[in-house]
C-alpha cells in the first residue's frame, strides 16, 4: 500500500482546465514515476481554487506552498527542486502585490481568497439543528453582551458605527432605522425578519435560514432590545419548508434554554418569535406590502411616509429587517464596529452575499468584501463563463436591476456604484450571460415577472407594464419599429415617476439598462428584423443548403410540423410559412446541411 | 435541558461544548473517529444529500470504522452538490464534491482507509472571521 508523504494538487477548475492543467497533472505524474516517487506522491486534480487570474495553480501538500501561472514545462522543476531536493521553486511562486515578496506558505497567502464570510460563517459548518454547535461558535453570547453590558442606545450606536446597510437591498441604514423605533413610543412593538425572498435566481436568505438560522433568532432578540420591543414576526414564504422547519427547531430549542421567552438571561428582557408564512408574491419583500399581508389583509403596499418604523404591524412601530442583515449583527456586537466597518468601501461597509447563476462555471453561494470587482468574482471565484463563450452582461438586482457590461467589470461592487451604473445591489443575485443571450429577450423574460408579481393597485404598474411587455413582445417578433423604441423608453421613464411602489418604480430597469448598453441590439431586432444572438425564434430562419443535402429525408421523418419536403436522394426544402423554428432539422442533420440565419 | 440564566451560564455551556468537540478531535478514541458533515440545504438534498448521508452511514458501518456523519447547511459550491466535508483525524478538513454513491465509495476506500486523496477536492476558497 502507498503511504503518501506529499500530494500535489492541480486546479482543475474549468479555468485552469483551459490554460492545460490536465496536461500539467500528466507531466507531473510522468515525473513522478521518472524519480520512482509513485508510492510518496499522490498527483491530484482537485476544484476551483477561486484564483482564476493566476491560474493554473499547484498546491504542495503538507507544506502548503502555493504555485502559480504553472505551465506544463515547469513540472520538471516542481518535482526535481522541490520534490527531490526540498527546495521551492522561486519564480513560481506567488508574489505579494504589496511588496513584490514571494509568498512560501499559503496558510501565510489568505487574502488571495477573495471571499470573507460573516453572515454565512456558520453555514456548511455547524449542525443548523443543533443549538449547542451555535453556542460553541460564540453563539448567543452577543444577545448576553447586549443584555448584560450596554444599554441599547449604546447597541444602537455600535450597530451605526458599523456603517451596515439593510441587504434587502435599500441600503437603509440598520442603526438609524433601529433607532427611529426606539424612539417611536407606543405599548406595543414589532421585530419583524422579512425572509419572503423573491428575486429569480436568488437564494442568499434561504441559506442562511437552512444553514444557521440560530443567527436569525439572535439577532431578532437583540433588535427586539434595541427597539423595545418583546414580540417578533418571521414573515417567511411557504416555498421554503427546510428553512420554516428548521427555524422551527430552531426557536423551540432556544426557548428551551431561555434563550427566548421570559426574563432572557435573568434580566426583565422578555422575547418570542412566531412565523408568518407567504404565499410567494413578490410585491410582498415590499415593507409595507409585507404588514399588510401578515395583517391578513391583501399584499398590496402603501404610501411612505408612514414609515413602519413609527407605524407598522397593526399600527404599531414595527422595525422590518431581512435576513441576511440580521446574520451579520452578532458578528457586529462580537467582534466591534470597527472589525466590521474595516472591511468595504467607504459608504458600504462589511461583506455581501451573492448567489451567483447564469452561464458561469462555478454557479454558488458566495460572501465578498464590499468593493471587490464584477471581474474578481464572475472570473475568479466565479471560474468565468460556461463553455468558453464570451461574457456579455451581468444582471444584479433582480427584476428591479440592470444588466452591466464588460465596462463595469472593473467597477467596485457597493450600493452606490451599482446605482450609478444604471443597475442596483438589490437583494444579491447575480445572473451571467454569455454571447448567445439575447438581451431583448432578457429584458423581456424580467417584465414578464414583474407583470406576474404586479398587485394591480396602481395604474402605471398593472397597465403600464401590460403595455411595456407587449411592445417588446412585438419587438423580438419582428414586428416592432424604431419608434417603438422610443415609445417604450417614454413610457419606461412615466411608469417609474408615478408607481405607487419599488416594484413598479423599478420594474422599467431591465429595459432602461439594455437599452441604454444594448442599443444595436434593439435596432437589429427592429430595422434589421434579426436577433444577434439568434434567440428570437420568430426571426430565426431555418434553411436547407441544396449541396451539402444528401436527401436521407432524416430532417423530413423528424419534422413534427411536416414543414420539411423533398424527394428521397435529392435536396430538401423547409417551408417557413409552417416551419415553428424547433431546430430539430438542424440538432438530427448529420451533413450539415440545416443553416439558421 | 437546563435554562440559561446569565452570562455565566451560557460561557459555561459554550465552554462544555467546544471540549466537548475538542475531546471528539483529540481524545481517547480520537485516532479512530472520522468527522464528516454533509451539506443538506434544500439544494443539496435535491441533488441526493440524503441518500448519500444514508450511503455514508451504513458503509462506514460495514467497514468498522467508527465516524460521526452530520448535517451542515449551504457550502456554497452549488455546481458541485452534493458536498461533503470529511475530517480524519489530526487533519485538516477536505470538502468533496459531485459526491454520487460511487464517489462515496471510492472516498471511503481511498481516503478514510488508505489516506490517498481522490480527484475533484475543493480548495477552501474563503476567509473565515475566527481568530
Amino acid at each position: 500500500m502507498a503511504d503518501y508523504k506529499m500530494h500535489l494538487l492541480v486546479c482543475g477548475g474549468t479555468g485552469c482546465k483551459a490554460s492545460e492543467s490536465e496536461q500539467i497533472r500528466d507531466n507531473l505524474l510522468a515525473e513522478v514515476e521518472n524519480h520512482d516517487l509513485t508510492d510518496e506522491v499522490q498527483v491530484v486534480m482537485t476544484g476551483c481554487f477561486g484564483f482564476c487570474e493566476k491560474g493554473p495553480i499547484v498546491k504542495v501538500l503538507p507544506d502548503n506552498t502555493f504555485y502559480v501561472q504553472v505551465k506544463p514545462e515547469d513540472a520538471v522543476t516542481i518535482v526535481e527542486e522541490h520534490l527531490v531536493k526540498g527546495r521551492q521553486v522561486n519564480h513560481l511562486l506567488y508574489r505579494d502585490p504589496e511588496n513584490d515578496k514571494p509568498v512560501s506558505d499559503s496558510k501565510h497567502m489568505d487574502f488571495y481568497k477573495k471571499q470573507v464570510r460573516i453572515a454565512l460563517r456558520n453555514c456548511g459548518f455547524i449542525n443548523p439543528e443543533n443549538i449547542d454547535e451555535y453556542i460553541a461558535r460564540d453563539g448567543y453570547a452577543a444577545l448576553a453582551k447586549c443584555l448584560s453590558e450596554q444599554t441599547p442606545q449604546e447597541v444602537i450606536d455600535e450597530i451605526k458605527r458599523s456603517g451596515q446597510r439593510g441587504r434587502g437591498g435599500g441600503g437603509f441604514p440598520t442603526g438609524l432605522k433601529w433607532e427611529i423605533t426606539s424612539k417611536s413610543v407606543a405599548d406595543q412593538k414589532y421585530v419583524v425578519c422579512n425572509a419572503d425572498e423573491g428575486d429569480p435566481g436568488a437564494f442568499m436568505d434561504r441559506s442562511i435560514l437552512e444553514g444557521d438560522p440560530h443567527s436569525v433568532i439572535e439577532a431578532m432578540a437583540i433588535c427586539g432590545y434595541c427597539t423595545g420591543s418583546s414580540k417578533g414576526l418571521v414573515y417567511i414564504r411557504a416555498e421554503y419548508p427546510l428553512a420554516i422547519q428548521r427555524l422551527k427547531t430552531a426557536i423551540t430549542q432556544a426557548r428551551e434554554y431561555g434563550l427566548l421567552g421570559e426574563k432572557i438571561f435573568g434580566t426583565p428582557f422578555c422575547f418570542d418569535i412566531t412565523l408568518r408564512y407567504g404565499a410567494g408574491a413578490f410585491v410582498c419583500g415590499e415593507e409595507t406590502a409585507l404588514i399588510h399581508s401578515m395583517e391578513g389583509l391583501r399584499g398590496e403596499p402603501t404610501f411612505k411616509p408612514p414609515f413602519p418604523s413609527e407605524s407598522g404591524y397593526l399600527g404599531k412601530p414595527t422595525t422590518v429587517n431581512n435576513v441576511e442583515t440580521l446574520a451579520s449583527i452578532p458578528v457586529i456586537i462580537n467582534k466591534g464596529a470597527g472589525f466590521f466597518s474595516s472591511i468595504g468601501t467607504e459608504k458600504s461597509k462589511g461583506t455581501k452575499v451573492f448567489a451567483l447563476a447564469g452561464k458561469i462555471n462555478n454557479v454558488g453561494l458566495i460572501e465578498v468584501p464590499m468593493g471587490t470587482t464584477l471581474r474578481e468574482v464572475i472570473f475568479d471565484i466565479g471560474g468565468g463563463i460556461k463553455g468558453g463563450k464570451k461574457f456579455k452582461a451581468v444582471q444584479t438586482g433582480g427584476p428591479s436591476g440592470g444588466c452591466l457590461t464588460n465596462s463595469f467589470l472593473d467597477t467596485p461592487i457597493d450600493y452606490d456604484n451599482l446605482i450609478s451604473a444604471g443597475s442596483m445591489m438589490g437583494s444579491g443575485g447575480m445572473i451571467v450571460m454569455d454571447e448567445d443571450d439575447c438581451m431583448v429577450s432578457i429584458a423581456k423574460f424580467y417584465l414578464e415577472f414583474t407583470l406576474d408579481e404586479s398587485c394591480g393597485k396602481c395604474t402605471p404598474c398593472r397597465i403600464g407594464n401590460k403595455r411595456l411587455f407587449e411592445m417588446l413582445d412585438k419587438i423580438t417578433k419582428g414586428l416592432g419599429n424604431e419608434e417603438d423604441l422610443t415609445r417604450l423608453r417614454t413610457l419606461c421613464k412615466v411608469i417609474k415617476d408615478t408607481s405607487l411602489c419599488g416594484l413598479g418604480q423599478t420594474s422599467p430597469n431591465p429595459i432602461l439598462s439594455t437599452l441604454d448598453n444594448f442599443f444595436d441590439e434593439y435596432l437589429a431586432h427592429v430595422r434589421d428584423h434579426k436577433c444577434p444572438a439568434g434567440q428570437c425564434k420568430s426571426l430565426v430562419k431555418y434553411t436547407i443548403n441544396n449541396d451539402k443535402c444528401t436527401g436521407c429525408t432524416l430532417c423530413f421523418r423528424n419534422c413534427p410540423v411536416g414543414a420539411i419536403t423533398g424527394e428521397k436522394r435529392s435536396p430538401h426544402y423547409i417551408d417557413n410559412s409552417i416551419c415553428i423554428k424547433c431546430g430539430v432539422c438542424y440538432d438530427k442533420c448529420k451533413f450539415d446541411a440545416v443553416s439558421v440565419s | 435541558m437546563n435554562k440559561i440564566k446569565s452570562l455565566d451560564d451560557l460561557r459555561q455551556l459554550r465552554e462544555g461544548m467546544q471540549a466537548k468537540i475538542k475531546l471528539r478531535e483529540s481524545g481517547d478514541n480520537a485516532e479512530n473517529i472520522v468527522r464528516i458533515k454533509v451539506a443538506m440545504s434544500t439544494c443539496g438534498i435535491a441533488s441526493g444529500a440524503k441518500e448519500i448521508m444514508t450511503y455514508l452511514m451504513d458503509e462506514l458501518e460495514q467497514h468498522s470504522i467508527e465516524a460521526v456523519v452530520s448535517q451542515t447547511g449551504c457550502m456554497g459550491y452549488c455546481f458541485a452538490e452534493p458536498t461533503i466535508e470529511v475530517t480524519l483525524p489530526g487533519k485538516d478538513p477536505i470538502v468533496f464534491g459531485d459526491v454520487d454513491k460511487y464517489r462515496a465509495a471510492e472516498i471511503i476506500e481511498k481516503y478514510i482507509i488508505h489516506n490517498e486523496l481522490v480527484d475533484g477536492i475543493l480548495p477552501a476558497n474563503y476567509r473565515t472571521i475566527d481568530n
